[in-house]
């Protein structure tokens, strides 16, 4: 929940709302990107950033990006980030 | 050396390492009289056990850990007090996957869910607007949890709400700030530290200056650092240069991602939505004064505190710990988490007793999870 996780900005989803599509770990998943806007949000579109609980917190530099993913695997977190993301998905379908 | 094998490109490490043993044998530090570095960040503490720093770092460095695990330092009351909104019929309750199986003084989140209340496992705040966009009928909580790394995402997300208008979202407040405590333990004339090794990403919100204190008022060094194995042995060597020439200053390690003073976004966001409660309670520390956050009254109708008429502190504090527990002990660095007695008996990471076996990157949790490992390396 703490450390975050590296993920790339592909698409811009909705200027107003701040969102953009990143891509973790080969997973897509919207995410708040007010931290690091910048304008225009486009800007950010292909750029990495660490991303905590869904909001995407600093940019960082693809070497960044890989060496955080390595370090991120071996603790195990990497894969508790991506399992959280599964679940947050589960629970939005959840006795809906 | 067992643990060597687990880095990547073992030479740099190595030569960080050697660099380290020479200045720790210049200041004259050794195992029976022991340099005291705290790592204030549970992910630190994690890195830390998961490498085995502590075995490969000169036996005059003793890493104390600190209370950085906003999970294990929750306090059972407010467990309790989470559960009763999280029992209300009307109510969805969101939370990460980390609080679950945190105990309170009855049950957990994980048996209240066992037991019929909706609780939901999310990964991120926004997950809980979408909940409540869909569900307008119910009422949806988030269990807002976490120091200043975190803080940022439920405070833009209770203003994404406000500027929606949607009623039925409201945060169950327990963020807290890192500089409170360690000003605490720096206060306590039991403890004895010399230097501190700080949290990268909650450093990466709030920036540097927040520590100042910590070696101006206590000359004592601190050196932000990054998580990688790599990050946190130059960290250490920061720290004990330090030592060695008599400087006490806050160093950033991390200056690739923290920013020295932090993030704007996320400090106007949260000086917007929070303020600062006179005092809240830690387990195993105590009620610490202003260290933890509540929403402000001009969002009162997010706050789940409010909504609920649960407040601050309606739950009988202060709840005793269980018995022979030694969390507070161990939190506070006077106890290896191998010297409490419930240890890898009445309390395992599958059945925690105390709230250091709930997360990984709590002290006792990181001691069983990697004694194995460990003691074959031995
Ligand atoms: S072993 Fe369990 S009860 Fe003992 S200090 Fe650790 S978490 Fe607390």
């Amino acid at each position: 929940m703490c450390l975050g996780i590296p993920g790339r900005i592909v698409a811009v989803t909705d200027a107003a709302r701040q969102m953009a599509m990143a891509e973790v770990s080969g997973v897509r998943r919207e995410v708040n990107v007010a931290c690091v806007a910048s304008a225009p949000l486009e800007d950010l579109v292909g750029k990495w950033a660490l991303i905590h609980v869904g909001f995407a917190m600093a940019l960082i530099d693809e070497d960044e990006a890989a060496a955080t993913l390595d370090a991120l695997r071996e603790l195990g977190e990497a894969q508790e980030a991506l399992e959280a993301m599964a679940a947050g998905d589960a629970a939005l379908g959840e006795r809906a | 050396m067992r643990y060597m094998e687990e880095f990547r490109d073992p030479k740099p490490a190595k030569a960080v390492l050697a660099k380290i043993a020479a200045v720790v044998d210049e200041i004259g530090a050794t195992a029976e009289k022991p340099l005291h570095i705290m790592e204030i960040c549970g992910g630190h503490t994690h890195a830390i056990f998961r490498y085995g720093l502590d075995k490969l770092t000169h036996p005059g460095i003793e890493f104390i850990h600190g209370p950085g695990c906003p999970v294990c330092v929750l306090p059972r009351a407010r467990v309790d007090e989470c559960i009763a909104i999280a029992e209300r019929p009307e109510v969805i309750f969101t939370t990460f996957g980390d609080a679950m199986r945190v105990p309170g003084t009855q049950k957990s989140l994980i048996q209240a869910k066992a037991e019929g209340a909706d609780i939901r496992m999310v990964y991120s705040p926004l997950d809980a607007l979408e909940l409540a966009r869909r569900n307008p009928e119910r009422e949806v909580v988030f269990f807002g949890l976490g120091f200043e790394t975190t803080t940022p995402s439920t405070a833009l997300s209770i203003q994404a709400a406000a500027r929606e208008g949607l009623a039925n979202f409201s945060v169950f407040c327990n963020h807290i700030t890192v500089p409170p405590p360690i000003r605490a333990l720096l206060s306590d004339p039991d403890m004895v530290l010399d230097g501190f090794v700080g949290p990268g990403h909650v450093s990466m919100v709030i920036g540097i200056h927040p520590y100042d204190f910590i070696a101006e008022d206590f000359g004592k060094p601190i050196v932000v650092a990054g998580f990688e194995p790599l990050d946190l042995l130059q960290s250490v060597l920061m720290v004990v240069e330090q030592i060695r020439d008599g400087r006490a200053e806050v160093e950033n390690q991390y200056a690739r991602v923290v920013p020295e003073h932090g993030n704007p976004v996320s400090i106007a966001a949260i000086a917007d939505v929070y303020e600062m409660r006179p005092s809240f309670e830690w387990r195993g520390l105590g009620e610490i004064d202003e260290s933890g956050l509540r929403i402000r009254a001009a969002y009162r109708g997010y706050d789940a505190e409010a909504k609920f008429g649960i407040g601050y502190g309606a739950a009988a504090r202060v709840v005793e710990e269980p018995e022979g527990c030694a969390c507070g002990q161990v939190m506070t660095g006077r106890l290896k988490p191998t010297g409490c007695p419930h240890f890898g008996k009445g309390c395992t990471p599958g059945m925690p007793l105390g709230a250091l076996m709930v997360s990984s990157e709590g002290a006792c949790a990181a001691y069983y999870q990697y004694g194995g490992a460990r003691a074959a390396a031995e």
